[in-house]
C-alpha cells in the first residue's frame, strides 16, 4: 500500500480514482469510474445533465465519501487523510455558491485564514489573485449584490487563495455571457501551464478549447477517456459543409463525389441549398466537391471543412448509454 | 483553534451585520428587564435572584425562545445556499466548524447578559446588594444558555430548513425547561428523574448562589454531548 503511494508520487499522478462508485439511496449516481490525472494536465469532464460529473468531482475533493472505491490526490488518500488532501485542492463547486452577507475582501480573507496563507504572504497573494480574476473593483461589495459573472470569478479566487496543485473547477463558465467565457477560459488555460485542473461541463467547444484530455460520463459510467482530437474525428472522418446555388441536382452530384460517405441536406439560404458531407476515412473531399460544382454549373457560395465531430462523438457516446438505461 | 475563531468571527459578524444581533439583544434587554424590574419593586430587596431564578415567565424562559431563533441558521443556511460545500472542502475538522459556530452564538448571548449588568448595578445604589449570588447567577445563565444553543446548533445541523431547525429545537429545549414542574404531577419515584433531567433544576440551584459542581457538570454534559452529536451529523456526508 505504502509502496503504492510512494510509486504514484514518483509518477507524478496528481488524481487517481479507482473504482468509485456512489449510490443515493437506490439511484446509482456514479458507478464503477476509474482513472488517472497527471500533475500539470487540463482535464475536462464532459457529460449531459446528470450523468455524475459533479458527484465524481464531490469524491474527489472529499466533500461526498464514496459508497465504494477510493480517491486519491496528490497519493493521498481523500478518505483516510481528508486535512491533507483538502490543502492541495481549490474547488469551486457547481453555481459557485458564496456567503451573500459577506463584502468580497473580507470572505477572501476568510478564505484565506482558513487556507493558512498569513502575514506577508497574504496581502501580496490576495492583490495577485483579485487581479487575476479581476476583481479589484467589487472588493468592497457584498458578495450578494454581485452579478453571476462575478460570483463565478469570487468563486474562483477562492479556489486559487491557497495556490493550491489542483483545481477542481464545476461548471466554471455556466451562467456567464460570451466575453466571460472567453476571459474565464483564458484564465484556466493559463492556469494549465503550472497546475493540474479537472473542470466540468457540457459545452463541447469549451473542452476543445481549453483541455488536453476529456473524460466523458454517462449514466454514472465513464464511457471514454482520451484527448480532443482521438476523440474529435477519430476515426479520421471529417466534415464538409456546402452551400451552392443553380439549377443542378446538386444532393446526387455530392453523393457521387469520390471520397463522399453521406450527404445530409440542410436549409440553405434563398436561392440556395446547403449540405453537410461527411466523407471517408481519411480523406479531404474537398477538392473533388469543388470540381464536381464547377462541373456541373453550380455556384458554390460556401465550403469549409467543420470540426464537429467531437459532438457526435460525444452523441453517440451518451445516446446509446441512455438508450441502454431506458 | 484557529480554525474554530476563524468560523466563530465569520458567524459573529454575520450576526451583527444583520438585524439578528439588535433584535436578539433588545429583545433580552428590554423583555428581561421588564420581568425583573416589575416585580422588583414587590418584593422590595435588593436581590437578583428573580432575574435568574427559572420560572415559566422569566428571564430564562425567555432565553428558550431566543436560542433557537439564535442558532437556527448556523448551519441549515449553509445547506440551503449550498456553501457547506466550500465549507466542508476547506481543510478544517467538522468539530472546528461545530464548535466555531456554537462560540460564535454563545458569544452573541454573552453580549446580551453583559449588557444586562446595568441592572445589578442599579440595584446596588438603592440597596446593599449581595455580589456572590449575582456571580453565580451569570454563570449559571451562560452555562444555562450554552446547552440551549448546543441544542440548537444540533438541530440545525440535521435539517435544511430553518424553521425546522427552529421549531425542534424551542419543543426540546421547552421540554427541558417545563418538566420541571411537571414533577409535581408525575408518581413520586419518577418526580427526581424529570427533576434532574430538567435545565432549569439546575439554574435554580445556581440562582441561590452556590456553584455546585454536579450542575455545571450537567450544563456541561449536555452541550458537548449535543455539539459532539452535532458533529456525527455534520459528519454523514450523503448530501
Amino acid at each position: 500500500m505504502l509502496g503504492k503511494v510512494v510509486s504514484m508520487v514518483e509518477s507524478q499522478v496528481m488524481v487517481e480514482a479507482r473504482s468509485l462508485r456512489k449510490d443515493y439511496g437506490s439511484t446509482l449516481a456514479v458507478d464503477d469510474v476509474s482513472f488517472q490525472v497527471s500533475r500539470g494536465e487540463v482535464v475536462g469532464f464532459l457529460g449531459p445533465n446528470g450523468a455524475g460529473k459533479s458527484t465524481t468531482m464531490k469524491m474527489l475533493t472529499g466533500y461526498l465519501s464514496p459508497t465504494a472505491g477510493s480517491a486519491y490526490v496528490g497519493g493521498l488518500d481523500v478518505a483516510a487523510d481528508p486535512i491533507a488532501a483538502k490543502t492541495k485542492i481549490g474547488y469551486l463547486p457547481e453555481s459557485a455558491p458564496l456567503y451573500d452577507d459577506m463584502m468580497v475582501a473580507e470572505f477572501l480573507r476568510y478564505v484565506a485564514d482558513i487556507r493558512r496563507v498569513d502575514g506577508a504572504t497574504r496581502r501580496e497573494r490576495l492583490e495577485t489573485i483579485c487581479g487575476r480574476c479581476g476583481l479589484n473593483d467589487v472588493l468592497g461589495k457584498n458578495v450578494g449584490q454581485l452579478s453571476k459573472g462575478y460570483r463565478q470569478r469570487v468563486g474562483l479566487a477562492q479556489a486559487m487563495v491557497h495556490d493550491p496543485d489542483l483545481l477542481i473547477l464545476d461548471e466554471p463558465t455556466s451562467g456567464l455571457d460570451p466575453n466571460q467565457i472567453v476571459e474565464i477560459r483564458a484564465l484556466i488555460r493559463e492556469l494549465g501551464s503550472e497546475k493540474t485542473v479537472i473542470l466540468s461541463t457540457h459545452i463541447l467547444p469549451e473542452v476543445q478549447a481549453s483541455c488536453d484530455r476529456i473524460i466523458i460520463i454517462s449514466g454514472g459510467k465513464l464511457v471514454a477517456d482520451a484527448s480532443p482530437e482521438m476523440l474529435s474525428g477519430g476515426d479520421g472522418a471529417s466534415v464538409v459543409r456546402v452551400s451552392v446555388k443553380g439549377d443542378a441536382p446538386a444532393e446526387s452530384i455530392f453523393a457521387g463525389v469520390a471520397g463522399v460517405r453521406d450527404v445530409t441536406v440542410l436549409g440553405g439560404e434563398p436561392g440556395g441549398q446547403a449540405f453537410r458531407l461527411r466523407s471517408v476515412s481519411g480523406e479531404d473531399p474537398r477538392e473533388a466537391i469543388f470540381r464536381a460544382a464547377v462541373d456541373n454549373g453550380l455556384v458554390l457560395l460556401d465550403l469549409h471543412r467543420e470540426q464537429v465531430s467531437l459532438e457526435e462523438t460525444f452523441r453517440q457516446l451518451t445516446t446509446t448509454e441512455d438508450g441502454a438505461h431506458a | 483553534m484557529r480554525n474554530v475563531l476563524a468560523v466563530a468571527r465569520r458567524e459573529l459578524s454575520a450576526y451583527f451585520n444583520s438585524p439578528v444581533a439588535y433584535i436578539v439583544i433588545v429583545t433580552f434587554l428590554a423583555v428581561a428587564g421588564w420581568m425583573y424590574f416589575s416585580t422588583l419593586f414587590l418584593f422590595g430587596r435588593a436581590d437578583m435572584r428573580p432575574f435568574f431564578q427559572p420560572s415559566p415567565f422569566s428571564p430564562a424562559m425567555l432565553l428558550v425562545i431566543l436560542a433557537p431563533a439564535i442558532t437556527m441558521r448556523l448551519i441549515a443556511e449553509e445547506r440551503k445556499s449550498g456553501t457547506i460545500e466550500l465549507l466542508l472542502t476547506m481543510p478544517m475538522q467538522d468539530w472546528e466548524i461545530i464548535f466555531g459556530k456554537f462560540l460564535a452564538a454563545l458569544a452573541l448571548v454573552a453580549v446580551g447578559l453583559l449588557l444586562t449588568f446595568a441592572y445589578p448595578l442599579t440595584v446596588s445604589s438603592l440597596g446593599e446588594l449581595d455580589w456572590g449570588p449575582v456571580i453565580a447567577g451569570y454563570v449559571g445563565m451562560l452555562l444555562f444558555a450554552a446547552s440551549l444553543l448546543a441544542i440548537g446548533v444540533l438541530c440545525s445541523t440535521v435539517t435544511e430548513n430553518q424553521i425546522v431547525a427552529f421549531i425542534v429545537a424551542f419543543l426540546v429545549s421547552g421540554f427541558l425547561y417545563y418538566v420541571y414542574w411537571l414533577r409535581f404531577f408525575v408518581p413520586p419515584l419518577l418526580s427526581p428523574i424529570f427533576e434532574f433531567l430538567s435545565v432549569s433544576f439546575h439554574l435554580d440551584n445556581l440562582s441561590r448562589g452556590v456553584i455546585d459542581s454536579r450542575d455545571v457538570v450537567y450544563y456541561l454534559s449536555l452541550t458537548f454531548g449535543a455539539l459532539l452529536l452535532a458533529t456525527q451529523a455534520l459528519g454523514r456526508r450523503h448530501a
